[in-house]
């Protein structure tokens, strides 16, 4: 009964949050749909189409989507790598002040969005992929590193107090003790992280981090819709793409 | 180990056996990536060209002391607000739209299956479209369905929340008849052969031992609406994302300093937020 009770006021609370988000925004669907709204969106929607299949510029997006894809395997790996280096701090393997620091750094990585690094990444690196590499491989860091930590921390203490008694160094001992065990779920954290980082990338051009986003931005701001349609059906592609191919992965050795 | 002669290296020391391949490997790994690395332009010396480095080390300068002041702290609580109404708004619309495709899409209520153990090519066929539109809802990501709807509907919210609704409904459909499906199936069949009607099926037999499964997946996904709203300002859909937007344009640093540290604050916040709820109502 106390238990229904309690649910009960968390569920009046969500309503009322409901509420009061639709009346703060003072959103007004009604003037968006009657009088003539419907049909601007109607003939906006219209301009999009038919989607521009000229050669010249579906070889622009395939270079675009190469870019994207190279942004997004740089980025993540990067990640990785500075995820694990990170990960060993903040799994306490070196001391509890170094654990703290890892831990704050990785939270405060973590916790800015993708396109708020590459937006500050274009600043530090000018305009281009190589920001949105920079950009995806801090967020990703901050992502893995956490997993990562986790994963070491999960990891069965036996096999490398064996190899310490047996007199191996620690390194030695944590790359054939600790790190067989743990290498496998390091591996398929990275590849779904590769995964959302695809898409990722596919947008972060919007602050002029290269790829195809910054494509889209461009002919949306030129007015050239039928070239954005492409654009977007560019990234629609490569998403489902990249979809089909983790599921597959996944059946297969998942 | 096994080591054997061979494994010994020149100083006596043992080696390891698999060096060899790991060493190839890694070659062809970073073969592999060499074109990737030209494609994204990858040079670290652009992080220290000084053109670069003075823009950015002025910016940085700037990053102390952080912006508190109450005009900008006002702003800033509204924007924060606004986020999380966008975040709020937008889930429980795509709700609206989730849940009726979720019902159509999933093969859990089929009545044909009843027969056959199978649902008949007919139902396949029908379902398959609801299918299809939830697989393009949620494949195109959410900033660009408010780029779009900021150029149709204006700078603002409204925008943000609409692209929310639109791509969450379409990853909230694609899962929730995924749950459906994977509860067991007998309390609703059982109900279907009596002869009830499908929606009452559904209500008794399945809600009840999925309520658990959605409850916290949709608030995973609420989690997830809150940092994508974040950012939504950044093509002009209001929110926290205009205003660091605005602030890393006019190299505001202390602004963004104080923006920054509101994004770590409702990351973590939210983090938290969702976990109790999820003790709570799961």
């Amino acid at each position: 009964m106390k238990r229904q009770f309690e649910a009960l006021i968390w569920v009046a609370l969500l309503l009322a949050a409901v509420v009061a988000s639709f009346s703060w925004l003072k959103l007004d669907f009604v003037a968006l749909f009657a009088g003539d709204g419907l049909q601007q969106m109607h003939s906006y929607a219209a301009s999009f189409f038919p989607p521009d299949t000229s050669t010249n510029w579906l070889r622009q997006i395939f270079h675009g989507s190469l870019e994207t894809l190279a942004i997004s395997a740089i980025g993540t790996l990067l990640a990785a790598l500075a995820g694990a280096a990170l990960s060993l701090l903040a799994a306490g393997r070196l001391g509890t002040v170094a654990k703290l620091l890892a831990r704050l750094l990785l939270n405060a990585l973590r916790s800015i969005p993708e396109l708020v690094w590459a937006a500050l990444m274009v600043l530090a690196a000018g305009l281009g992929p190589f920001a949105g590499t920079l950009a995806l491989a801090l967020h990703t860091a901050g992502v893995l590193g956490r997993l990562f930590a986790e994963a070491l921390e999960n990891a069965p203490p036996g096999p490398t107090r064996a190899l310490r008694e047996a007199g191996a160094g620690p390194v030695a001992a944590f790359c054939y003790g600790t790190l067989p065990g743990v290498l496998a779920q390091w591996l398929s954290y990275t590849l779904y992280r590769w995964e959302n980082n695809i898409r990722m990338a596919a947008v972060l051009g919007f602050v002029g981090a290269g790829g195809l986003g910054q494509m889209l931005y461009v002919t949306l701001s030129l007015f050239q819709q039928p070239r954005a349609a492409s654009v977007i059906l560019a990234m629609l592609v490569m998403v489902l793409l990249v979809d089909a191919l983790s599921a597959w992965l996944r059946r297969r050795w998942g | 180990m096994y080591l054997s002669g061979t494994d010994v290296g020149v100083h006596g020391r043992p080696r390891d056996p698999a060096a060899l391949p790991r060493l190839l490997l890694t070659i062809l790994a970073l073969l592999v990536l060499w074109p990737g690395l030209v494609l994204t332009e990858f040079n670290l010396a652009t992080l220290v060209d000084p053109r670069n480095l003075d823009i950015f080390a002025r910016f940085l300068a700037g990053f102390w002391p952080p912006e508190l002041s109450s005009g900008f702290l006002t702003l800033l609580g509204k924007a924060t607000l606004e986020t999380l109404a966008m975040a709020t708004a937008g889930l429980v619309l795509a709700l609206l739209l989730a849940v009726p495709l979720s019902l159509i899409s999933s093969h859990a209520l089929s009545v044909s299956a009843l027969a056959r153990g199978q649902p008949s090519p007919v139902g396949r066929m029908l379902r398959y479209p609801a299918r299809l539109l939830l697989i393009i809802l949620r494949s195109i990501p959410e900033i660009v369905w408010a780029l779009l709807f900021v150029r149709a509907v204006g700078l603002g919210p409204t925008a943000g929340v609409l692209a929310i609704a639109i791509t969450y409904s379409g990853m909230l459909g694609k899962v929730y008849a995924e749950i459906y499906e994977s509860v067991d199936r007998r309390p609703a069949q059982a109900l279907l052969q009596a002869g009830s009607s499908r929606l009452a099926a559904f209500c008794y037999g399945i809600l009840p031992a999925a309520a658990q499964e959605l409850t916290s997946y949709t608030l995973y996904r609420w989690e997830c609406a809150i940092r994508a709203s974040v950012i939504m300002g950044f093509v002009g859909a209001g929110g926290l994302g205009q205003m660091i937007d605005l602030s890393i344009r006019m190299f505001a640093g202390g602004e963004v300093v104080t923006i920054l540290l509101t994004f770590l604050v409702l990351v973590l916040a939210a983090d938290q937020l969702s976990n109790l709820l999820r003790r709570r109502l799961a």
